[in-house]
């Protein structure tokens, strides 16, 4: 076992599978000599070589349209998507080829590409490298799509993401790359050698895609939630003394139903938390699935805290971030006490 | 006079009740354009997108440096494929306006495009098709039969109830899996080549697009991705003067030939007669070679007319002159082979129309043999529970439970 961060993690997983597999090449913009903006693909180049860690054009959509192409040629890309803020023009290629290929091809083609994208707010990005577009892709039939929340997550998501046969969006919740966030900018960073997810072996396994996990157990009340928001989720169910258990959905699509309706019937409350605006969210998908799974058990209405539904704005990240204050008012809601 | 700033509509020659008037189009002499070496330098070869490769003359003859030399009995053969590709196309035409396949599309006036490249191609080297390729489809092995039952959606159809009309796919014979979105395949090619390449394989990749089409965000990164990384692709332009309503002109057309659209990024383009088997499969061959020996891609801009409707859908007498083919001055592609075959060898009227006979019963059988794993209106059917597969490599759970739910409205019935 090693200490990671994120982008050890998920540096760590590339360069595993590209090991293991002469398959496996990387392309995206700056992911080369450089080694990316956040760093996720250093030093891959100098060990693997340009024919298979290739700096590409700005072009999201030659990307993911050529990544294709190379994965129906028996490679197995992942694209890096430097902010997911950026992917939209790629997106006809993900929605009407890449997730669509096999099907309409009756299995004959099929392309294995995995899209990595950073996103999320919280480092002063502004409108346009802060989004939280996973909704969008949720609702794709053919695409499975990932965000870790840890780097333990990271690493064995992505290895088993860069191995599927199907295509995935890995979203990278870019403000905990570097550690845990509880949703209070003003207290000092915390990186992530104090947390037991920064705990990494440095060698091969995976997460299975389609897993949920509990991060923290509780018998009052279950916060469904991923990403950056699980860590705030766990603060503010401490901050309120609710006996919370806080379940990482992981893999948003496709859905591991099991556990969160486990968790919910068990404990008869639901709040779901998300960073993503809250209008036709996928937080909607969730709370429509667990009132039809655990309609019985519930003893409150499923509570929702999401971003505000503009656009993420530069100035106001802290008002606009559903950080602690605003998931602890959503407990105390769902618990009947406000 | 003031000068301003104006804004430009693009304007056809010519609309319905119009005399047709191609006199827009640049035609050089069969034989007039230089055959370059390979591996020249880009500006080199700038004038192989500005003039028009021909090597059929006006008598029917071969000439010039582009003529590829092929034997009549090649030949023939090639005559023979574009002559299915018309007679099947005009066979399901007419089966659509019977009501009895949904939609279909026909190839009338391009069938020179997908045999001469077929030929010209290897059969390791991958083609990512637009939707008026169906001569590739049939060049490179796929049975009529099969093709008929994509059409009809049966119990024996490729893409099982998928796909409209005419999206084929087909593995074995190297052609991928037809969209129906516009432009997309030709960032998989390019995508395809450049696997090829980092593979260390001589396998190429081609594709083809449509005039209108390449006006999608998706030609100009193919285009830009080709000539970064040198992947040896060919990138086809089928300029059949007609997107739907708009002429070619609308997705640019009337300021410089598509064929063009490479050289500011430094791809060589070649601006070839379409209607014209010889010159078709002479440029195809330079582009594999060129490509194939490291050079990188070529686009190739073939000017065509398009015969017949955009599709069953489609009513061109609404917005073009309808004897407007008539005047084309590159002629009809299957006549112009056949003048040529009389030439140079024993073919004559009758053999052809002997042979036509033949392909027509030959269509006719494949029809009666495809009925027989379903129509629109009579059984087999496939088994609509089928839809969830595919989705994902494996079914997942919330799919699973879907098609449960449909099996048992379905034993409602």
């Amino acid at each position: 076992m090693a200490q990671m961060n994120m982008i050890e993690a998920i540096r760590s997983a590339h360069d595993v599978m590209m090991d293991k597999d002469s398959t496996v090449v990387v392309l995206g913009e700056d992911v080369g000599y450089f080694g990316g903006v956040f760093r996720c693909t250093d030093g891959l180049q100098r060990k693997f070589g340009e024919h298979r860690v290739i700096d590409t054009p700005i072009a999201e959509g030659g990307i993911i349209g050529a990544a294709i192409g190379m994965g129906v040629n028996g490679l197995r890309p992942v694209a890096e998507i430097q902010f997911a803020d950026y992917i939209y023009p790629g997106f006809d290629q993900i929605v009407s080829e890449l997730a669509r290929l096999r099907y309409r091809s009756c299995g004959d083609f099929f392309s294995p590409v995995t899209i990595r994208t950073p996103c999320g707010g919280g480092i002063r990005g502004g409108q346009t490298h802060s989004q939280s577009p996973e909704g969008i892709f949720t609702h794709i039939s053919g695409i499975k799509t990932v965000m870790p929340s840890n780097p333990y997550d990271a690493k064995g998501l992505l290895i088993a993401a860069i191995e599927s046969d199907d295509p995935v969006v890995f979203f990278e919740p870019k403000r905990i790359y570097n550690g845990p966030f509880d949703g209070d900018p003003e207290k000092p960073g915390v990186s992530w050698a104090s947390h037991p997810k920064g705990e990494v072996p440095e060698g091969y396994y995976t997460v299975p895609l389609g897993s949920a996990e509990v991060a923290l157990p509780g018998e009052e009340l279950t916060i469904i939630t991923y990403g950056t928001m699980v860590h705030v989720a766990i603060a503010a169910a401490k901050e309120t003394g609710v006996d919370a258990e806080v379940v990482d959905v992981r893999t948003m699509a496709p859905l591991d139903v099991q556990t969160l309706a486990d968790s919910v019937r068990k404990t008869g409350r639901c709040l779901i938390a998300h960073e993503a605006t809250r209008f036709g969210g996928y937080g909607a998908e969730l709370a429509a699935t667990i009132q039809k799974e655990c309609f019985y058990h519930l003893e409150a209405p499923i509570g929702r805290v999401a971003g505000w539904d503009t656009p993420y704005p530069h100035a106001f990240e802290w008002q606009y971030f559903p950080g602690l204050k605003r998931v602890a008012a959503g407990i105390r809601r769902v618990m009947g006490a406000e | 006079m003031i000068e301003k700033s104006r804004l430009h509509i693009p304007r056809p020659t010519a609309r319905p009740g119009d005399e047709p008037d191609f006199s827009y189009l640049d035609l050089s002499p069969a034989g007039a354009v230089d055959k370059p070496p390979i591996g020249s330098r880009t500006h080199k070869l700038e004038f192989l997108s500005s003039g028009l490769v021909r090597v059929l003359d006006d008598n029917h003859e071969a000439v010039g440096p582009w003529d590829p030399n092929l034997e009549p009995e090649k030949l023939q053969i090639a005559l023979r494929w574009m002559m299915l590709n018309r007679v099947f196309d005009e066979r399901m035409w007419q089966i659509q306006r019977q009501g009895r396949i949904s939609f279909y599309m026909q190839a009338l006036g391009e069938e020179a495009i997908s045999i001469a490249q077929g030929m010209a191609l290897r059969a390791g080297d991958m083609c990512f098709p637009s939707y008026r390729n169906q001569g590739l489809f049939m060049y490179r092995g796929m049975k009529l039969v099969d093709m008929m039952c994509q059409c009809l959606s049966n119990t024996k159809d490729m893409c099982q109830g998928r796909q409209l009309p005419v999206m084929y796919h087909s593995k074995k014979g190297n052609v991928f899996s037809i969209s129906g979105n516009l432009a997309t395949q030709v960032p998989h090619a390019v995508g395809w080549a450049m696997a090829s390449a980092i593979k260390g394989e001589d396998h190429i990749a081609a594709t083809w697009l449509g005039d209108g089409s390449t006006a999608e965000a998706d030609f100009h990164h193919a285009l830009t991705f080709a000539a970064v990384y040198q992947a040896p692709v060919i990138l086809n332009v089928v300029n059949n003067q007609w997107a739907i309503s708009s002429f070619q002109g609308t997705a640019g057309g009337q300021r410089r030939p598509f064929a063009a659209r490479g050289l500011g990024l430094g791809i060589p383009g070649i601006r070839v007669d379409g209607n014209d088997f010889l010159a078709i499969y002479a440029a195809t061959l330079w582009a594999a070679d060129h490509a194939r020996r490291g050079h990188g891609p070529t686009l190739i801009e073939h000017v065509t007319y398009r015969g017949g409707a955009h599709s069953t859908s489609d009513d061109p007498t609404k917005y073009r002159p309808r004897d407007e083919w008539d005047s084309f001055p590159l002629g009809d592609p299957v006549e112009r082979l056949k003048q040529h075959l009389i030439k140079v060898s024993r073919w004559s009227e009758d053999k052809h129309s002997r042979l036509e006979e033949e392909l027509k019963a030959e269509v006719l059988v494949a029809w009666k043999e495809a009925q027989k794993f379903g129509t629109m209106t009579e059984g087999p059917w496939l088994d609509p529970a089928t839809m969830f597969e595919d989705v994902y490599a494996e079914i997942p759970q919330h799919l699973e439970s879907q098609r449960r739910r449909l099996l048992e409205i379905l034993a409602e019935d």
